[in-house]
């Protein structure tokens, strides 16, 4: 990666000179990516992204429509053309304060977000030829942030003298504190982990979001005053009580996310050898298991691993396994590829490091050896029916259809509730039947100053729409807090009459 | 960072500790646990909170060597600090005026129990106590235990100290003696807590025991914990530790504690031969 220097000099370097129909016939650009019969080998990233020349000839296809539908596309409505126009310019600092201006973590998002759902699935490019790699250029710049220490916090508004508590240090909790540090709050966000980042440490796995990562965006959060108490479990340490009857807090956000694993409920389930993925993965990522005996805590995957669910979690679950070494790494899938909710990007990086995919098969029972150990696992053949209130084709069993893979190790990766102890330990705060916290369109939730988001309000979502739901939650608390401070202005008068 | 602000040995593997930790020594209540992680590298344990301060903020943990984390965390000294802390985890005990009980406590489980013992004593049932060990080297907090404990009672395993036999031999003597025994709190090693569980069952009196299944963050995220519990899925962490011993599935809890044995046992022994390879350094030089 180059440095390069802000180039005002001259307008002709500005505008692209390409017309449209020139822009069109350049074909949509490839990230440098590890091999992967390598990369299955190790935990580094699969993708290093775009150089600086891939980043511009990318930028180059952009056709700066008058009315971009990609950013109605971003959930947080990022000025994706202006930025680009930026990278073109090659003012990549720019273009990335551009980012920052609507989402703090783009070294995060860039990575991980779903783009291809969000605002390059509307990219007009797409309709004929492929969308920009808006992703990619997003990380891009991310990178060369970091690459070149150009990092400079944002400017903060006046101290105001009010203090909010941000429960969860993922991808919400820390959007709505560096929202609120910008606005001049004191934010402390309180983690209950020995480290921050919420799911972003514990849950996605080094190759795809390394964590040092995520350790410099937190970092970046802080350089903006925020405080980071990790150790502490709301709910258990401190209850929300007494963060604002004993402790000063004027407002909480709660963005404890889904952190409680699902079971499927079926025979053999507590066999040893059986895992959740947030098991598997927290082992892996938060304590470094893959380093064992480096690191103490030890893992077991052994020469044939079944992995059970279709989504994000369940190819990070698959993938980690690879890396560990089994003979053979399969996903089971109760529907068919089309209906896997997992990004397409990741399946088909599964699928070039060899993990095998058994779709329409459905785990009925999980066989054990002598000692308690999983040695198979029985599935059933299923066929799709009618489309569902989602529009996903239903699964329907095939009769008599049972059959048996010989296996040594399951992890089920079927999905997460919401863990349950801040709702029980806080009187008035309403939840749902599934166990998610209640939210208005403000993210306000049952109790006045307490607000939340992301997956603890949603159930199950990603990193980008908790990152939008942390910027619509902390411009309601500080709608909240204005309000607060009007109040108390008014009091003393009030109480002169 | 957590200062260690008193260490002392209490058996050969075994030693106490009080630790500055005074967000959890405020909220802590008999039953509670922490996870700990002493150093960057080391596994995050469970530990029954065995006492604490809150005037002085402090907590007290009794740590039994066992594997490499466990192994580096008695060698720690005063004035060190452990990483991190977190807690207080778990359901609370329920205490309440119940009656007549016994709090039977096996090898390092006498810690765990000691707590309960204490709590149930101050809130005014009598309190009967069993501690059960190996031998007699390995009998902890007798002081403790006889002080909140209306009548105690040592076995040891060899008979080198007390009587000479199990905690259900002395289980036992006390259920022929007492017919109206309100609760039986049992915290052991798992074959101790099963044999508990076997010998009070027949007469229906209620038995509580501790569970201390593979666990990992303490929260309920990971599932690592889960125990079948009437025949349900339970997470120790968040739904125990505690549960009634007569409708636990131990075998399957046995099972499920083996599942990393040989690689703590491989890891263990290499930080044994590394540790006395550093010693040996240390004396040619």
């Amino acid at each position: 990666m180059q440095k390069q220097n802000k180039t005002n000099s001259g307008t002709t370097d500005r505008k692209n000179p390409l017309k449209p129909s020139e822009r069109m016939k350049i074909p949509r650009h490839l990230p440098i990516e590890q091999d992967a019969d390598i990369r299955i080998t190790n935990f580094g990233e699969v993708s290093e992204g775009f150089d600086n020349q891939l980043a511009l000839e990318e930028a180059k296809r952009c056709l700066e429509c008058k009315n971009p539908v990609c950013v109605a596309g971003c959930p947080v409505g990022i000025n994706i053309p202006e930025f680009i126009k930026l990278i073109y310019e090659k003012d990549y600092q720019g273009a990335l304060n551009k980012i920052r201006e609507s989402n703090y973590l783009p070294a995060i998002c860039g990575r991980v977000c779903p783009q291809e759902n969000l605002c390059e699935i509307v990219c007009l490019l797409g309709k004929k030829r492929e969308p920009v790699a808006i992703g990619k250029l997003e990380r891009f710049v991310a990178d060369y942030e970091r690459a070149y220490g150009t990092f400079t916090p944002p400017p903060k508004a006046a101290p105001k003298n009010q203090k909010v508590a941000v429960v969860g240090s993922g991808p919400g909790g820390l959007t709505v504190a560096a929202e609120l540090a910008k606005l001049g709050y004191q934010v402390t966000i309180f983690e209950a982990l020995h480290e921050p980042g919420g799911v972003l440490i514990y849950g996605i796995p080094e190759f795809r979001l390394p964590k040092h990562i995520v350790k410099e965006e937190v970092d970046r959060v802080k350089a903006l005053g925020v405080e980071v108490k990790t150790n502490v479990i709301i709910g258990r340490t401190i209850t929300i009580d007494e963060l604002f009857d004993e402790l000063g807090y004027q407002a909480v956000y709660l963005g404890t996310g889904a952190g409680s694993p699902n079971f499927m409920n079926i025979p053999g389930e507590n066999l040893s050898g059986v895992y959740s993925a947030s098991e598997l993965l927290t082992r892996v990522n938060l304590m470094k298991a893959y380093k064992f005996p480096e690191y103490d805590t030890p893992l077991k995957i052994g020469k044939r691993v079944a992995v059970i669910g279709g989504g994000d979690v369940a190819m990070d679950a698959v993938r980690t396994s690879k890396r560990i070494g089994p003979e053979h790494a399969i996903l089971l899938y109760r529907r068919s590829r089309e209906e896997m909710p997992a990004r397409v990007e990741e399946v088909h990086h599964a699928e070039e490091e060899g993990i095998e995919f058994h779709f329409l098969t459905n785990p009925l029972k999980i066989h054990g050896d002598e000692n308690g150990w999983v040695k198979a696992i029985e599935c059933q053949k299923m066929r799709l029916g009618e489309p569902d209130e989602k529009g996903r084709r239903r699964p329907i069993p095939i009769e008599n259809s049972n059959f048996i893979i010989d296996v040594d190790t399951v992890v089920v990766a079927i999905g997460q509730s919401p863990n349950p102890i801040i709702q029980q330990t806080t009187p008035g705060l309403e939840t749902t039947r599934w166990g998610t916290i209640i939210v208005d369109e403000k993210g306000a939730t049952s109790r006045e100053g307490i607000f939340a988001g992301g997956d603890i309000a949603r159930g199950g979502a990603t990193v980008i729409q908790a990152v939008a739901d942390g910027k619509l939650a902390a411009r309601s608390i500080d709608e909240y807090l204005s309000q607060l401070r009007e109040e108390k202005k008014q009091v003393p008068e009030e109480s002169a009459i | 960072m957590f200062k260690i602000l008193k260490k002392e040995a209490l058996a050969p593997t075994l030693s106490k500790f009080v630790i500055e930790a005074p967000f959890i020594a405020r909220k802590r209540k008999a039953g509670n646990f922490v996870i700990v992680r002493a150093t960057e590298t080391g596994e995050r344990i469970p530990l029954t909170i065995v006492d604490s301060d809150n005037e002085s903020g402090t907590i007290t943990l009794i740590i039994q060597a066992i594997g490499k984390t466990t192994n580096i965390m008695v060698g720690m000294n005063e004035g060190e600090y452990f990483l991190d802390v977190v807690g207080p985890l778990g359901h609370p005990t329920p205490v309440d005026y119940y009656g007549t009980v016994v709090c039977v406590g096996g090898g390092v489980g006498t810690a765990e129990v000691y707590p309960i013992a204490k709590a149930l004593k101050d809130s005014g049932n009598t309190v009967l106590g069993i501690i059960g060990a190996r031998s007699k080297d390995l009998v902890i907090l007798e002081n403790e235990m006889s002080a909140v404990c209306d009548e105690l009672i040592i076995t040891t395993d060899d008979g080198s100290y007390g009587q000479k036999g199990f905690v259900t031999d002395a289980l036992k003597d006390i259920m022929k003696k007492n017919k109206e025994l309100q609760g039986i709190y049992a915290i052991g090693p798992i074959p101790m807590m099963r044999a508990v569980a076997e010998t009070t069952r027949a007469d229906k009196i209620k038995t509580y025991v501790s569970l201390n299944p593979i666990m990992m963050d303490g929260t309920g995220m990971c599932g690592a914990c889960r125990v079948t519990v009437n025949g349900e899925m339970k997470f120790a962490c968040v739904d125990g530790p505690e549960f009634d011993a007569h409708i636990v599935d131990f075998d399957e809890l046995i099972a499920r504690n083996k599942t990393y044995e040989d690689l703590e046992k491989s890891s263990l022994q290499n930080f044994i031969q590394e540790s006395e390879c550093q010693v040996q350094d240390a004396k040619t030089e």
